[in-house]
């Protein structure tokens, strides 16, 4: 498959390379993907969709995005699967062992400069957009983004992935200081809603989570459910 | 010896664009539509109060995206054909007409053009429409965004938009998508153009930045 003859992706032909190879036999596994976080006041409302693409087939329909890297410390990600599972993965333990040697439960901005350390390092072949996001009991809840670069931002409310562009407008306007934990799971899943409906590396379930400082609350909106707009 | 030490700047090679972004709805009665006003070539602003809305009757307007010299001459040759048209007709020509006159130039040099029109007005036949016109295509909608710009209120006017709105909540409406694209995309920028049109005529208005509602700013 390698040495196939790859068309550029704005071609769009209908005999793509014959059609005895499937295109995602040639196409790197995404998550094109639509995250979110908001903090409120005593924790953090994270949310994501549940695609996972190789090129136009779905190769997870109900892929879970939130990864827990410590106990009350989430991260939301976007971009290459393989690349974000392997951030995911070398950060957790490296937090896990600093959590050790402190003898306390790390912070979030810790693992926040965790994944820039790693991101920035390693810009070149990565390409991961993540959010990190948690409670810890120095600064309450935080949201933190990485985004593809690798540079850090604390930010109150932030959305990643290809689905993010279509809903800024959305966010921007709908978003303020000061919400409940129960305006910011509604405001969350409206969001993803929409973007599900405009992006197609998006869609399949919301899968929502409530960090706090009582622990992880997890919870999936399935089709069915999704808030509904008028659409046209 | 002196191109050297004074590189010719970027944007006078690069094609002049309006990276921008556009929206027309329908209310009952009529349309109103929006643009912003940012001409930018590469990174330079060119323009910074061109109006992109665009008349081709009395009252049918167009929104122009996309290459600012294919935008234009595409409006101005609708807007003499509509003329020819509705003397012909002896009566004002249809919304569906100009955006079908629109469809037809698009479609025919879809290769060489890149211009995206947004045709709305109102007439007698069918009250207030908006058509999108999208390198060829020709369909019918209650609302419409276009430009660089419009991805980012997508969700924002998927969210929002509400049938059978009064022409007042349809200006605002336009407004504030218009307001939160320009916050987020670089290339739509500077004031907010709006025209409303109802069966009594077309009406266009300037909001300046700081009229401008305020969003959420981190």
């Amino acid at each position: 498959m390698a040495t196939a003859l790859r068309f550029p992706a704005n071609v769009s032909t209908f005999n793509n390379y014959n059609d005895l190879h499937p295109d995602w036999t040639q196409r790197e596994v995404s998550t094109g993907t639509t995250i979110m976080a908001v903090e409120f006041d005593g924790g953090v409302v994270i949310g994501a969709d549940s695609r996972t693409t190789t090129g136009a087939y779905i190769a997870n329909r109900v892929t879970d995005k939130l990864t827990p890297i410590h106990e009350r410390i989430f991260c939301c990600r976007s971009g290459s699967a393989a690349d974000t599972q392997a951030i995911a993965d070398a950060v957790t333990y490296q937090l896990g062992f600093h959590s050790i040697e402190l003898d306390e439960a790390p912070l979030v901005q810790t693992a926040a400069s965790l994944f820039r350390d790693m991101c920035y390092r390693y810009r070149e072949e990565l390409m991961a957009g993540i959010i990190v996001a948690g409670w810890d009991r120095r600064r309450g809840g935080q949201v933190y983004t990485v985004p593809v670069g690798g540079m850090m931002t604390r930010q109150p409310v932030s959305v990643g992935g290809s689905g993010s562009s279509y809903i800024y407008g959305y966010v921007d306007s709908n978003y303020r200081t000061g919400m409940s934990k129960e305006e910011c799971l509604k405001f969350t899943a409206e969001a993803l809603t929409l973007a599900m409906e405009r992006d197609g590396s998006s869609g399949g379930v919301v899968r929502l989570a409530v960090i706090s400082e009582q622990g992880v609350e997890r919870q999936a909106i399935l089709g069915n459910q999704l808030p509904k707009f008028s659409t046209v | 010896m002196s191109e050297e030490m004074f590189p010719e700047p970027e944007w006078l090679s690069e094609e002049v664009k309006t990276g921008t972004t556009i929206i027309a709805v329908t209310f009952d009665g009529g349309v109103v539509l929006g643009s912003d006003s940012r001409v930018s070539a590469g990174e330079s602003v060119v323009n910074r109060v061109m109006n992109k809305l665009s008349p081709l009757h009395d009252k049918i307007y167009c929104a122009l995206s996309g290459s600012a010299a294919d935008a234009q001459t595409i409006a101005e040759i609708v807007n003499y054909q509509l003329d020819v048209h509705s003397i012909e007709v002896e009566d004002d020509p249809l919304v569906c007409s100009a955006a079908t006159l629109v469809k037809n130039i698009s479609y025919k040099y879809k290769e060489e053009l890149s211009a995206h029109l947004i045709v709305a007005g109102w007439d007698r036949k069918k009250g207030g429409q908006v058509y999108a016109t999208l390198s060829g295509l020709l369909t019918r909608q209650p609302f419409a965004i276009g430009g660089s710009g419009s991805f980012y209120i997508n969700g924002f006017v998927d969210a929002e938009y509400r049938k059978n709105m009064t022409k007042r909540e349809c200006q605002e409406f336009v407004v504030n998508a218009l307001t939160l694209a320009m916050g987020r995309d670089g290339s739509s920028g500077g004031v907010a153009y709006v025209v409303t049109i109802d069966k009594d005529g077309a009406e266009e208005k300037c909001v300046l930045g700081n009229e401008l509602p305020k969003f959420f700013d981190q």
